[in-house]
């Protein structure tokens, strides 16, 4: 399919008179990170746009300004954690080596165990029996391994716990990586409404309410449903499921308080949300949306990091006039000497991978012939250099130029319609890297992009 | 060619995308295939172009050669109603409970419940047949959770079987499971040539073999078009840079004297290059991580213009080409 009734389908272009085009304010990240009165930043998002990468990089640059800083991860990329020091995964801030502290700040980070901070809320509340009961139990096993919404629960408990701490005087939060990026918002409230409901005092109903005068009726339909759920669950799961209730429940029956006090701190002035997004529309929707349920909530916004943002030193060259003067050069070329590869492939019309090297690849090791693929292994000992001509080498260095601006004006697109729906939401842009961040010097490079706050024309000819 | 095909990937590398276009391929030569949704994301909705989709099977696209793709966004909380009223008839019992909290329990917090109801909802369209005891579709396609998640995901079962150690529930989970184990089905993770999609899906597939869950393939998601080759990133590093501002000019684009229009070009495209050089290398060096995983291995290209109902039809026909059904 060519690209023609794609671009019809386009409704950014189909019809989106009124562009904003970067009117929205821009993020000042460093005087939020410097306000003593900023104790909690909040990172959320959806997957893959670098929330963990954008978290440490504030951290680290809070710190180096002079804050003792802790940045709670939820699942950071290997290297990433290894670079700061948190591979290790026993639930404990570390203080990060190799942190500038002239500006007397510290920088510490952990990694969110979610079954240890489990454990450890059951440690703190219960005697060491009825604890040592609860951890040995199955569906307690189950529930605190991980399974929907634990972890966006634990995450908001271990902020909680650290921030009871006050060791910190300013605490970065990664999100979870959810299956929609508001689930940490609701995750604690529905797990304690669910340990406070109504359904635990039914499981517990035997025991508890057997005897009393007065509640019979009441226990005749409770042990009914038991009953029901007996048969759908299997005896002896509800058996475990009502031991761990009641054992839960004896020794401390204030889950839904923790979870509103969590909830509380994150609307308390103290705090601050980032979302992080990329340009791309799938990320940038789940942004508006998070920002509509922020506002739904009180939730104090600070404004939306934009990672990966890409930029051109050349951008007065259209992406048709680069193309153009290529195709310009590539004629003058089959003119001169039929070389029937590098001036035609890649024409702008396709997609230039159409014919990628992957069809029909079933053995991987397979050579390609297609010369138009990286993976193709053509660097024959005389092949490099020797046949290609400056003219060959600009036509592809115009080709390049035409494809980043292509980019260039499809993030522009997506994000126009984001400013169009929020234009109040303040936007820190960070100019994209040609690769993953795994050190100190990279989440510092990142931070100083993100304190620029819009990528300044050239920001991404980094040196190679 | 497996009948279900689940497909996951890192956050971030289009695998909604990847599964809407296995789905369409899959369906061609008059097939039907079912398109599936769990994380209630509305994701299959967007990409077609269509309104929210209901807890239904509804029809959401033609494929080339008279092919129909049907999707369905599994609601747990539905389905959990649905699954009690088929097995038990437990219509009011069913309002009562879901009054009580105990549906919003099931299939929020209770361990797995929610991944039981969603993965057998899924096999179920699987296994399903017609009057005439014919599949009623080819192929159904999941667009499942992340990677990260998946293995946990498709294997709840088991816990949930050892867990609740017998009645229905434990049959229910057993039965998924040997849907989920048989070589019916084909997990397929979707990647980007970057460090971390890669890193991660070496992790997801040797937990999914862990597990005994069939792997299936690996899809390289946005591939950007190799536009220089190493002969011209060669040259890049050496040709003199009055020689590239003559060429340009003669390609029309100014002077090429210093300060002139194309003089002036030289410097930010000769950095763009630099900057490709070194994500050229990033990308082999993934690619070549890939390689080593000894899985099929197929490349779909990123669309210029961003993603949309052609581009995802443009997919459809790479994945076929590429033999994917």
């Amino acid at each position: 399919m060519s690209q023609d009734p794609a671009r019809a389908h386009d409704p950014a272009q189909a019809h989106d008179p009124a562009r904003a085009l970067t009117s929205a304010p821009v993020l000042d990240v460093d005087p939020l990170i410097d306000d003593p009165e900023t104790r909690i930043v909040v990172c959320c998002g959806s997957g893959g746009v670098g929330k963990t990468t954008t978290a440490a990089a504030l951290g680290l640059r809070a710190a180096e300004r002079g804050r003792k800083v802790v940045v709670l991860t939820i699942d950071p990329a290997r290297r990433l954690a290894q670079s700061m020091g948190i591979d290790a995964l026993d639930n404990t801030p570390r203080r990060v080596k190799g942190v500038d502290d002239s500006a007397d700040g510290e920088l510490h980070a952990m990694m969110l165990d979610m079954k240890r901070t489990f454990d450890e809320v059951v440690e703190a509340h219960a005697d060491r029996e009825r604890a040592a009961t609860i951890l040995s139990n199955p569906f307690y096993q189950s529930l605190s391994a991980g399974f929907a919404g634990t972890q966006e629960y634990m995450a908001m408990e271990k902020l909680g716990q650290l921030r009871a701490r006050g060791e910190w005087d300013l605490i970065v939060v990664d999100t979870p990586p959810s299956r929609s990026a508001l689930d940490f918002l609701d995750a604690p409230k529905r797990l304690g409404s669910f340990l406070d409901g109504k359904l635990i005092r039914l499981l517990t109903a035997p025991a508890k309410l057997g005897g009393r005068a007065g509640m019979k009726f009441l226990n005749v339909g409770m042990s009914m449903m038991t009953g029901t759920l007996g048969k759908l669950l299997g005896g002896q799961l509800l058996k475990d499921v009502q031991t761990f209730v009641a054992a839960m429940d004896t020794t401390f029956g204030g889950f839904r308080t923790r979870a509103d006090a969590t909830y509380k701190l994150l609307q308390a002035p103290g705090t601050a949300f980032l979302v992080v997004a990329a340009p791309e529309r799938d990320a940038l929707r789940e942004a508006a949306y998070f920002v509509e349920r922020l506002a739904a909530e009180d939730m104090p916004l600070a404004g939306l990091v934009l990672n990966r943002v890409h930029d051109s030193g050349a951008s007065q060259l259209s992406a048709e006039r680069a193309l153009d003067a290529a195709e310009n050069l590539a004629e003058a070329r089959i003119v001169d000497q039929v070389d029937g590869k590098a001036g035609l492939r890649n024409s702008p019309d396709t997609h230039g991978s159409s014919e990628s090297p992957a069809t029909e690849t079933t053995a991987p090791e397979a050579p390609s012939p297609d010369a138009g693929s990286p993976a193709a292994d053509r660097t024959t000992a005389d092949g490099a250099g020797t046949d290609r001509t400056v003219e060959q080498l600009t036509a592809g260095l115009l080709r390049l130029h035409a494809e980043r601006m292509r980019l260039l004006s499809r993030e522009q697109r997506t994000r126009d319609r984001f400013a169009a729906r929020h234009p109040e939401v303040a936007v820190a842009e960070v100019a994209a890297l040609p690769g993953d961040v795994h050190d100190l010097a990279g989440l510092r490079d990142i931070g100083d992009r993100l304190a620029a706050g819009t990528s300044p024309t050239g920001a991404v000819r980094g040196e190679p | 060619m497996s009948r279900f095909q689940v497909v996951s990937g890192k956050g971030g590398t289009g695998k909604t995308t990847v599964a809407a276009a296995l789905a369409l391929a899959l369906a061609t030569e008059g097939k039907r295939t079912l398109l599936v949704e769990v994380e209630g994301r509305q994701g299959i909705a967007q990409l077609f172009e269509t309104e929210a989709l209901p807890y239904e099977e509804r029809k959401i696209a033609v494929a080339p050669g008279g092919g129909e793709v049907y999707a369905l966004a599994i609601d747990p909380e539905l389905a959990l109603l649905d699954y009690l009223q088929m097995f038990y008839k437990l219509g009011g019992a069913g309002r009562a409970l879901k009054k009580l909290g105990a549906i919003d329990f099931a299939t929020t917090v209770a361990p797995g419940l929610r991944d039981v109801l969603l993965t057998g909802k899924a096999c179920e369209a699987v296994r399903r047949k017609d009057k005439r005891g014919q599949f009623v579709y080819d192929h159904v396609v999941m667009d499942a959770p992340p990677t990260g998640r998946i293995t946990r995901f498709l294997n709840v079962n088991d816990e949930v079987a050892g867990l609740a150690k017998i009645g229905p529930i434990h049959n229910q989970a057993q039965a998924v499971m040997r849907v989920l184990k048989s070589p019916e089905t084909a997990v397929h993770l979707v990647t980007l040539l970057e460090e971390m999609p890669v890193q991660e899906t070496a992790d997801g597939i040797a937990e999914l073999r862990a597990a005994r869950l069939p792997v299936g393939r690996i899809v390289v998601n946005m591939v950007r078009p190799a536009i220089l080759d190493e002969a011209d990133l060669l040259l890049a590093r050496e040709a003199p840079r009055t020689a590239i501002a003559k060429s340009l000019s003669a390609a029309g684009l100014g002077g090429a004297r210093r300060g002139g229009l194309a003089e002036r070009l030289v410097d930010p495209l000769l950095a763009q290059a630099d900057e490709y050089a070194e994500r050229y290398t990033l990308e082999s060096e993934q690619r070549a991580v890939l390689q080593d995983l000894d899985l099929d291995l197929h490349e779909l290209p990123l669309l210029a213009e961003g993603m949309d109902l052609g581009g995802l039809y443009h997919l459809a026909k790479e994945l076929r080409q590429q033999g994917i059904s």
